[in-house]
């Protein structure tokens, strides 16, 4: 890795004020994707700014149906909380199986979204669960927040902190990982509310990366069901093809991983 | 069978230095005044070398030196070898084209090295290593070798035209054609063997050392074989004499093949500790070793096998295409002929045999042996053949192999080798026991309720390993001899070390050689030290491959202890005043046979040292040595059954379960030899299921260079296997052993391969069996 | 150039390292702990896993700095006393290593799976807890075998001191 000044933040303005300080710098949470990025001189930034062990980024709070997620907050902290999971278990259950045991213990759900690796499993929580994206400075809808392929609404220097949700009625989360990298080749969040509002996310899959199946969340509307999900098309045009698996393999994987989900939810 | 003798589950005595963090691998080695080397690798997998401009890197901070093959070539440090001389059918010799330890003239293969950077730190040392400014002058890239045999394709050696390194043939053309022009039916078939990275888990590493008073050369380096290392760096690359250079291989993660040659960065590292005047540690990353460590298999080739109306097989044409990458590595020749071809006879009883061989450059890393080597592509494309041959003439698979069994030995083949002794029924009994195959149809019909795709598969194999006897290889081209060579040494106090030219990398020879010493004399395995990885140690020796440190090192060991028992009798029987013939060894005791009359182990070898009281004319001491020539191959063979389940709607093939019934012969440790099958099959189910390397056809960039893209296989994929042995003795060793370190990864994959077309009801598939090529097969057959 | 300060294996430790120095390598360079082992460049093999703060980790994608202030456990600081921990014994009666080279990763990991389950485990928890370990040599039958052996030793132990 190239040369780089490690700082370590004791507060979330402290750790504003140390990113606007440096140079190129960045934000390291868990590290589990930056730190290999910069072994492989594929990231090269002069400043890192640990934001791990922030007190007010960590911990995990349910009041009522409402969520709210530290950024800071590890993978196995999100998989092991009785609390979140007694609203929410797709996504303890999602939290469950990133990566493996050691990156769940360092990995966090704010470095993960900030990311935004199109193969990663909590964009599409985020964006079928309607959360909001707190940072620093204001609040973003998911729907908003994920841009691209590691493209996201963030300004330069801004920091996420938070998330937010309301638990949903129903949620279920199913993923094919990637033989080789166990980073999900396609992945589907399912989503209903009391109200009868069905959100489908895709992740893995996407050749922009994270996204809403709007055919699917039709169907699904009309008929929870796995069954209602037999009708649908799934466009292979817009997926991602590469040595693993082609564009209509991932198409056909979308719609058995969306079938499961709902089996799971 | 002792407690801690032959046949013993005798817990590893190297395991605690393993367990508690004081392994002691290359990486950790460390001397005074070390720095650390980093190599500039090509980005192109073929280009010209225009210049090199190392001016900018060598003022970067920490840097020792930055070096190039032209430097290399002037200090005239030779080009690297290949040991086996191959004659193409034509009688020409085999087309070797230079591989320089740094190229300077042109580069063929991305991550072939063209300079070292040395430097205080590893990321300074790569901090300069992107400074080296090297201007490549791109050329087309050929990486199929199919394709690279075109005209009009890219070049790689002047010396090889159409890149083509021999056209080699074996057995009887006429008689097989004959043979198949006569058949009641032919089986016709492609068969693909996908290429592979060995990946031990300890990545290459080298430590060289230069020690300008005595003008001696250390070299530490992480290989299978260290005296073969020193024999070629002194004989071939004149790094340095073989008296002024000694190998040390420590503790070894794990070699599978990938670890036997010598490697341009040990050459380098040696070069370059003379050249700056420090010692040059290098350690490869592991997308260095994707890249760099010798590749394994990577064969196409068409088949035709034809039977009578008996369903005997009557004759077996073979047309194999073998990639063997940009350059000829060590072995790299012997891989697709002689270890490949001679067992294409497999179990079976066929009077006609013909494979025509075509070596190939290409644009990719060099390939060589692994795990296997030649064995697993052999015993591919005959049990897929067999396989397909029985769903074609409507026979049960395990019925078409009995009818076609070698039933009497010795049996001598069409294509050179003479098995001496087997029983292929037992293993085909023992297994389809094991896996109750009789009751398969009841699981895939329940399988079938829930929507599952249940298949079962078989491979019966048989190898030759046990390598090898050294005239037979030298007649066959191999550069050197394949014997075993051991040292044992009594101490004055009655401990024992025995010396042996093999190499324990995860083998467990430490335990199981010691056991061979107290099963021979009774003393406690803790009392008899393994010695081996130092050139400086121990005697002359050729490393531990082709499953051969029970076969023949073993062996070398036996020999050595057979002179030490008949001197210790004879002091023994001097000291008790008795007739050496009456003199028996049991339980670290030496006695006269029939009386009360013993002398312990201890006190003999104390006698032996004192010398005040020894037979007359007989020398001091005890420490005797043996060089062992095996005289001919081993033949382990086996049966190995696999059944699956396919998810339809994903293509996820689950192993159900995995049964292996081996016949090694005698076994030293059941437990040891448990775990090598075990680890076998891992492999061979790896290259079924998920292992493949893939480069980009248009430009050569290896796409599979991490295990972000390499696929390894985890616990998660793998079932707990069934295991078992028979135990039909070697009768050309002396105890019995046939060897166990590649059947599993040679009888796995078609098993498991048979087992999903089994299930798809689609014969059409190629390894690896990955869930999207078997969901559009499973597909394709609907 | 940092100086970093943490406890390692029950000891107060400080050394000098640039910043971009991996954990990994400050174990294995600065403090001469080498059964610690990098077998990847990617994060997945696990032959580098430690344990820091009570929980496995893998340092080749963890810097040193980040580590400073914590309390690590190595392989080195597993064994108490000269007896090997009931995890490395188990290893070692169900032959689950051979080459030797990811054992001090899948030692580590196995000790952290089996507190994080109260030793109770079964054979498809254990091969999905060792997704993040690459095994080349055992074909990890027997490591599976060495960690259940451990768990119902360690659980039993766990049930008999209560």
């Amino acid at each position: 890795m190239y040369e780089t000044h490690y700082h370590r933040a004791s507060s979330i303005q402290d750790a504003v004020k140390l990113r606007q300080a440096a140079g190129e710098g960045k934000y390291l949470s868990g590290g589990m994707t930056l730190i290999p990025t910069m072994k492989q001189r594929l990231a090269a930034p002069t400043d890192l700014v640990d934001v791990r062990q922030v007190p007010e980024m960590k911990g995990i709070g349910v009041s009522g149906r409402t969520v709210r997620i530290g950024a800071a907050t590890t993978h196995f902290e999100v998989a092991s909380s009785a609390e979140l999971a007694a609203v929410c278990p797709a996504i303890s259950g999602l939290a469950s199986h990133i990566g493996d045991p050691h990156v769940r213990h360092m990995g966090t759900i704010g470095g993960s979204i900030a990311n935004n690796d199109p193969a990663a499993d909590y964009p599409s929580a985020m964006l079928a669960l309607d959360a909001t994206i707190i940072t620093d400075r204001r609040e973003i809808a998911a729907g908003d927040f994920f841009t691209g392929l590691f493209e996201t609404a963030l300004e330069d220097g801004e920091l996420v902190t938070a998330i937010t949700f309301e638990a949903p009625a129903k949620a279920g989360y199913q993923k094919f990982a990637n033989p080789a990298s166990r980073y999900a080749m396609t992945g589907v969040f399912v989503v209903r509310r009391d109200n009868g509002d069905v959100r489908v996310a895709v992740t893995g899959a996407g050749s922009n990366g994270v996204f809403r199946h709007k055919g699917m969340e039709a169907a699904l509307s009309a008929n929870w069901s796995p069954d209602a999900l037999v009708n649908v098309t799934v466009d292979a045009s817009d997926l991602l093809s590469d040595i693993h698996a082609d564009a209509s393999y991932r198409a056909n994987l979308v719609k058995v991983m969306a079938k499961r989900a709902m089996a799971a939810a | 069978m002792g407690v801690e003798g032959i046949g013993a589950r005798v817990a590893r005595k190297e395991d605690k230095r393993f367990l508690t963090g004081k392994g002691r691998y290359t990486d950790d080695m460390s001397v005074p005044g070390m720095k650390y080397a980093i190599f500039v690798r090509s980005p192109y997998a073929h280009a010209k070398i225009r210049s090199i401009d190392a001016t900018a890197a060598k003022a970067m901070p920490g840097v020792v030196g930055v070096l190039d093959g032209k430097q290399l070539l002037a200090d005239g440090i030779g080009n690297l070898i290949c040991g086996w001389m191959i004659h193409s059918k034509d009688g020409s010799p085999m087309k070797m084209g230079a591989w320089r330890p740094l190229a300077h003239e042109t580069v063929r293969y991305v991550g072939d090295a063209v300079a070292i950077v040395v430097a205080d730190s590893i990321a300074e040392a790569k901090d300069a290593a992107e400074a080296v400014v090297v201007d490549y002058q791109e050329l087309p890239v050929v990486t199929d070798a199919t394709k690279a045999l075109e005209q009009g394709q890219p070049q790689l050696h002047p010396e090889a035209p159409n890149n083509l390194i021999f056209d080699w043939q074996i057995g009887d053309p006429a008689a097989t054609d004959k043979a198949i022009a006569a058949a009641a039916h032919v089986t016709e078939i492609t068969i693909h063997n996908n290429r592979l990275s060995p990946n031990p888990m300890e990545p290459r590493a080298t430590l060289g050392i230069y020690d300008g008073g005595d003008e001696h050369y250390t070299c530490y380096t992480t290989s299978q074989n260290p005296h073969v290392a020193r024999l070629v760096m002194s004989a071939f690359y004149n790094v340095a004499p073989e008296n002024k250079l000694r190998v040390i291989a420590p503790d070894v993660g794990g070699g599978f093949g990938s670890k036997i040659y010598i490697y341009p960065e040990e050459i380098v590292c040696l070069w370059a500790s003379k050249r700056t005047g420090v010692p040059v540690k290098w350690t490869s990353d592991r997308t260095e070793a994707f890249l760099t460590d010798a590749h394994g298999r990577d064969h196409l080739s068409k088949v035709k096998m034809a039977f009578d109306a008996n369903n005997r097989i009557i004759g077996l044409k073979v047309d194999t295409v073998a990639n063997l990458g940009a350059y000829m590595s060590l072995f790299s020749s012997a891989v697709p002929t002689y270890l490949y071809a001679t067992l294409l006879s497999g179990q079976y009883d066929i009077p006609a045999i013909h494979a025509n061989v075509r070596t190939v450059y290409t644009n990719t890393a060099p390939v060589d042996a692994y795990r296997g080597a030649g064995r697993p592509e052999a015993t591919y494309l005959l049990e897929r053949t067999m396989e397909t041959a029985a769903r074609e003439l409507g026979v049960s698979p395990a019925e078409l192999r009995r009818i076609n069994f070698i039933r009497s030995f010795p049996h001598q083949t069409p294509v050179i080798m003479n098995y001496d002794a087997g029983d292929y029924d037992a293993s085909l009994d023992a297994a389809m026991q094991a896996s109750d195959w009789n009751g398969f149809a009841a699981r895939k019909a329940e399988a079938a309720r829930r929507g599952m795709k249940r298949g079962i598969g078989m491979s019966c194999y048989i190898e030759a390993c046990g390598i090898a006897p050294s005239a037979a290889v030298g007649s066959l081209g191999a550069g050197v001899g394949l014997w075993e060579s051991a040292e044992v040494r009594v101490n004055a106090v009655g401990t024992i070390e025995v010396l042996t030219g093999s190499h324990s990398h995860g083998q467990g020879h430490e335990t199981t050689f010691a056991q061979l010493v107290a099963d021979r004399f009774g003393v406690p395995i803790d009392s008899v030290n393994i010695v081996h990885g130092d050139t400086d140690k121990v005697q002359m020796g050729m490393g531990t491959y082709g499953s051969r440190s029970g076969a023949v090192g073993m062996s070398a060991v036996v020999k050595a202890l057979d002179k030490v028992e008949a001197k210790a009798k004879k002091i023994a029987a001097h000291l008790m005043e008795a007739d050496e013939s009456d003199i028996v060894i049991e339980n670290g005791e030496l006695k006269v046979a029939g009386t009360d009359k013993t002398v312990p182990w201890f006190q003999m070898a104390l006698a032996a040292y004192t010398a005040h009281n020894l037979p007359p004319g007989m020398e001091p001491g005890l420490k005797e040595g043996a060089f062992y020539d095996p005289a001919n191959f081993t033949f382990p063979a086996g049966c190995y059954i696999c059944e699956v389940e396919v998810d339809p709607e994903t293509g996820v093939t689950k192993i159900i379960q995995f049964v292996a019934a081996d016949d090694f012969g005698n076994i030293i440790n059941p437990m040891i030899v448990e775990g090598q099958v075990h680890g076998g099959l891992a492999q061979g189910i790896g290259q079924a299921l998920l292992e493949n390397v893939h480069y980009d056809p248009e430009n050569g960039q290896l796409l599979t260079a991490s295990y972000m893209d390499y696929a390894m296989p985890r616990a998660d994929d793998l079932p707990s296997f069934k295991v078992s042995t028979s135990n039909t003795p070697c009768p050309n060793n002396p105890l019995g052993i046939k060897g166990c370190g590649e059947a599993g990864a040679i009888g796995s994959p078609p098993a498991l391969i048979n087992a999903i077309t089994d299930a798809i009801g689609n014969n059409r598939l190629t390894m690896p069996a990955t869930p999207q090529k078997v969901w559009a097969a499973a597909h394709a057959a609907n | 150039m940092a100086k970093i300060t943490m406890t390692v294996n029950g000891r107060q430790v400080s050394g000098q390292c640039d910043d971009r120095t991996l954990l990994v390598h400050f174990i294995r360079e600065n403090l001469g702990l080498t059964g610690t082992h990098v077998g990847c460049d990617t994060s997945q093999c696990g032959a580098c896993v430690v344990h820091m703060d009570g929980r496995s980790m893998k340092s080749c994608s963890t810097l040193a700095a980040q580590a400073a202030g914590s309390d690590i456990t190595t392989i080195e600081g597993l064994a108490a006393n000269g007896e090997l921990h009931p995890v490395q014994a188990a290893f070692k009666a169900n032959h689950g290593l051979q080459c030797g080279f990811c054992t001090p990763g899948m030692v580590m990991t196995a000790v952290d799976m089996i507190r994080r389950h109260s030793g109770h485990l079964d054979e498809a928890t254990v091969r999905a807890e060792l997704e993040g370990n690459i095994c080349r040599c055992t074909g990890y039958h027997n490591i599976v075998k060495s960690i259940l052996a451990a768990a119902a030793e360690m659980g039993g132990a766990r049930v008999a001191a209560e």
